[in-house]
């Protein structure tokens, strides 16, 4: 039999399978929707309306005005009290983030020039806690000028932008800061570590774990034949579904495409060969499903999702955790996809990228011809 | 009564065998979920720190250097790099090399001692908008405190908000994570286990041996809990010591309590297993199928964003997420003393969604009988 016939033969066998089994097709294309959808709408990075409680101790015209003031904020959901206690007991159990406490002295201390707000935050959910306390004193400040600018006590001095610097900032590539344009196309990663890595590793595992895998290979293909046909059909079943993310990231969510398809192609054939190269090694290591999946979960899916820099900066991480980052290849992908979406063809970017990648690729590779040669032997 | 007994432990046992025999498999449950606390505990920060910035003055005068000079000094500056062109600018920004450019006009500095208004132009990547945002926050800080010098001394503020943070008083967002990944960390493990459980049995094909053994259904369900019970309980309390006494942070609620709070999550997860593992025909199936029930139950949890901030609906949804319930328990007891009440109120939706996946579980299992 030639070695075309040989690999095609193969081919159509695992095609088959993958076709034959709904779970693989399921996580194909099941998966991309349902991902897309939980990072297009669950994971929400722009704060929305967030609830307080203001503690109102004085009475005072001033302090009700505030009230009025910290009610009509589009950021916050004011639940209104006369004393703190009550409000400690809602920060606990999480009903509110932030108590806005307006001390008994408000009114006159405003009457006599300016008075201080004190804000408690939940510290427990740092992020929210720092935007509490930004957004009441902006609250507090744009109150007070307004009502000195009432007072007719437009001071010169009070003019923002005399002799002051402002500075004007604009945001490339996303105008609007809509975190769904970087955690979409992030999410693709996801999806195709799920392919290239999870799926692999578990249904190549599989084969070991039934003993035929050992009966493939006494069969006359060569290794690279062998390889071959076990890593392209997932191969193109990532293209497939790195497509559909696409089009449905374009056409439900919304978020521009300014790339070339064929530079995300290209990027997406170069994160298989990693990807698959891993799953690989991952169940050609272990051989047994169930070590095959922790391993998977643990090398590939947890760090594609919190090493990446797809949900966290990477600049911000310890330096330690920073060297190991680059171990991850997804890593290389995140930057790639979010430019080939919201910048354009960057391929000052995308090639030392993609060659990172595929290096990481030859490695798997190489480690996986070597650990099988050492089982069979 | 005896014999029922006797049953239920040599059930229990065998699946303990099950999970545990393989040296493999003992090292796969037991290190990884130890390592993951460390390694994502340091890596799931929201903080922006150490960012690179490039800098395009045009002006080369003495304001744009203390503007230049206050950015350097700043704790959350890692690097500045200077840019001579636009298309410096434009090609610093595209290949990433830094988040954002702060550029002046010629006449900044002119206009500064002028007393006229004065604008530093900022550009920021939104390819990386969290971060971006966060910081033109601080882009906007630094430029106004060097504003506030100009003017000479500080106009006196009228009023200003003083800010207390309580629970973690320096916000450090490691108190966050900690307890948050003790939640998700405790789902990964026990999914997959359990997930494996019937599924394994299927395709090995013992698991018809098992429906011709005198077991009853609620035996042979009990014997698939037992495990993963006991391997979620020793993992949170691995997490339980090294948390306060290895990361330093403070665990101030009621142990009793969490553990409470911890065996009704358990069973609720251990249920959603059980039903995954019984609706699946082979391991593979049962992974998959584990693999597409825990990314959504992590993302609606209110871990990688706040639940507030999801559209009504979506919040509605997350009711339905163990995850979601049981990260409040945790953050609470570690950090804000929550007191039994409001354990018990994120407690009984535990409850409700144990009753139900186990309840459907035996259901599934009862009617795959037939």
């Amino acid at each position: 039999m030639s070695d075309a016939r040989r690999i095609a033969a193969l081919l159509v066998k695992e095609s088959l399978q993958i076709v034959r089994d709904p779970s693989t097709l399921l996580i194909a294309f099941g998966l991309p929707p349902l991902l897309l959808f939980l990072f297009g709408y669950a994971i929400n990075l722009d704060t929305a309306r967030t609830h307080i409680g203001l503690a109102l101790l004085d009475r005072s015209e001033a302090a009700q005005s505030l009230a009025t003031a910290f009610g009509h904020s589009r950021w916050f959901d004011v639940a209104v009290r006369d004393s703190v206690a009550p409000l400690k007991a809602d920060l606990i159990s999480g009903r509110v983030r932030g108590i806005v406490v307006v001390p008994l002295d408000f009114g006159r201390r405003t009457a006599a020039g300016g008075a201080d707000i004190q804000v408690i935050t939940d510290g427990s959910i740092p992020n929210t806690a720092t935007f509490v306390a930004a957004y009441a004193e902006g609250v507090r400040a744009s109150w007070a000028a307004a009502r000195q600018a009432e007072g007719g006590a437009t001071i010169a001095a009070a003019a923002p932008g005399a002799g002051g610097i402002s500075v004007s900032t604009r945001y490339w590539f996303n105008p609007e800061m809509t975190s769904r344009f970087f955690l979409v196309p992030g999410s693709m990663a996801i999806v195709l570590t799920m392919i290239g890595t999870l799926l692999t590793s578990l249904i190549i595992a599989r084969e070991w774990e039934r003993g035929t895998m050992e009966a493939l290979m006494a069969t006359p293909i060569g290794m690279g034949e062998f390889i071959a046909s076990k890593v392209l059909p997932y191969f193109f079943l990532g293209l497939g579904s790195a497509i559909v993310c696409t089009v449905l990231a374009v056409t439900v969510f919304g978020v521009p495409f300014r790339g070339s398809p064929w530079a995300l192609l290209a990027i997406v054939s170069a994160f298989m060969v990693p990807a698959l190269g891993q799953g690989l090694f991952i169940s050609a290591a272990t051989k047994s499903q169930f070590v095959a999946s922790q391993i998977a979960l643990l090398t590939a899916f947890l760090p594609a999702l919190l090493l990446s820099g797809f949900l966290y900066e990477i600049s911000s991480m310890p330096a330690w955790i920073q060297v190991l980052t680059y171990c991850v290849p997804v890593r290389y992908l995140i930057p790639l996809l979010q430019s080939v979406f919201l910048a354009g063809d960057i391929w000052n970017l995308f090639l030392p990228n993609m060659l990172a990648m595929l290096g990481f690729g030859a490695v798997f590779f190489y480690l996986t011809i070597r650990v099988t040669h050492r089982r069979v032997a | 009564m005896n014999a029922a007994a006797g049953r239920l432990r040599s059930m229990v046992r065998k699946e303990f065998l099950a999970v545990l025999r393989d040296r493999r498999s003992r090292i796969t449950l037991i290190l990884p979920p130890i390592l993951q606390l460390v390694l994502f505990g340091f890596a799931s920060t929201l903080e922006v720190k150490h960012v690179t910035l490039g800098v395009y003055d045009r002006d080369h005068g003495a304001w744009s250097q203390e503007v230049v000079d206050s950015l350097a000094g700043s704790p959350n500056v890692k690097r500045l790099v200077r840019l001579d062109s636009p298309r410096a600018v434009r090609r610093a920004i595209d290949d990433r090399d830094v988040i954002g450019v702060v550029s002046f006009a010629e006449d900044f500095s002119a206009n500064v001692t002028a007393g006229r208004p004065a604008e530093v132009q900022a550009v920021l990547d939104g390819r990386r908008s969290n971060a971006s945002q966060i910081v033109g926050g601080y882009l906007n800080t630094i430029v106004a405190a060097v504003g506030a010098q100009v003017r000479g001394s500080p106009a006196p503020a009228p009023g200003s908000t003083l800010a207390t943070n309580w629970f973690n008083p320096n916000l450090d967002y490691l108190w966050f994570t900690m307890p948050a990944l003790v939640v998700t960390i405790a789902a990964l493990s026990v999914l997959s286990i359990t997930g494996q459980s019937v599924a394994r049995e299927r395709e090995l094909g013992t698991f018809d041996q098992l429906l011709v053994s005198p077991l009853r259904i609620h035996e042979i369900l009990a014997g698939k809990i037992a495990p993963a019970l006991a391997l979620g309980l020793f993992n949170a309390s691995v997490y339980l010591v090294l948390i306060p006494f290895v990361f330093g942070i403070p665990f101030t609620g009621s142990v009793l309590m969490f553990y409470l709070a911890l065996c009704c999550y358990l069973t609720a997860l251990i249920g959603a297993g059980l039903l995954v593992s019984i609706l699946s025909q082979t391991q593979q199936q049962a992974f998959l199928g584990t693999f597409l029930i825990v990314v959504p139950l992590i993302l609606l949890s209110g871990f990688s964003a706040p639940v507030d901030n999801m559209p009504a609906w979506l919040q509605m949804v997350a009711q339905a997420d163990p995850l979601k319930h049981f990260l409040i328990v945790s953050e609470g007891v570690f950090l804000k003393s929550m007191p039994a009440r409001d354990v018990l109120a994120n407690t009984w939706p535990l409850v409700v969604i144990a009753a139900v996946t186990l309840t459907g579980s035996g259901l599934f299992f009862r009617s795959r009988l037939g």
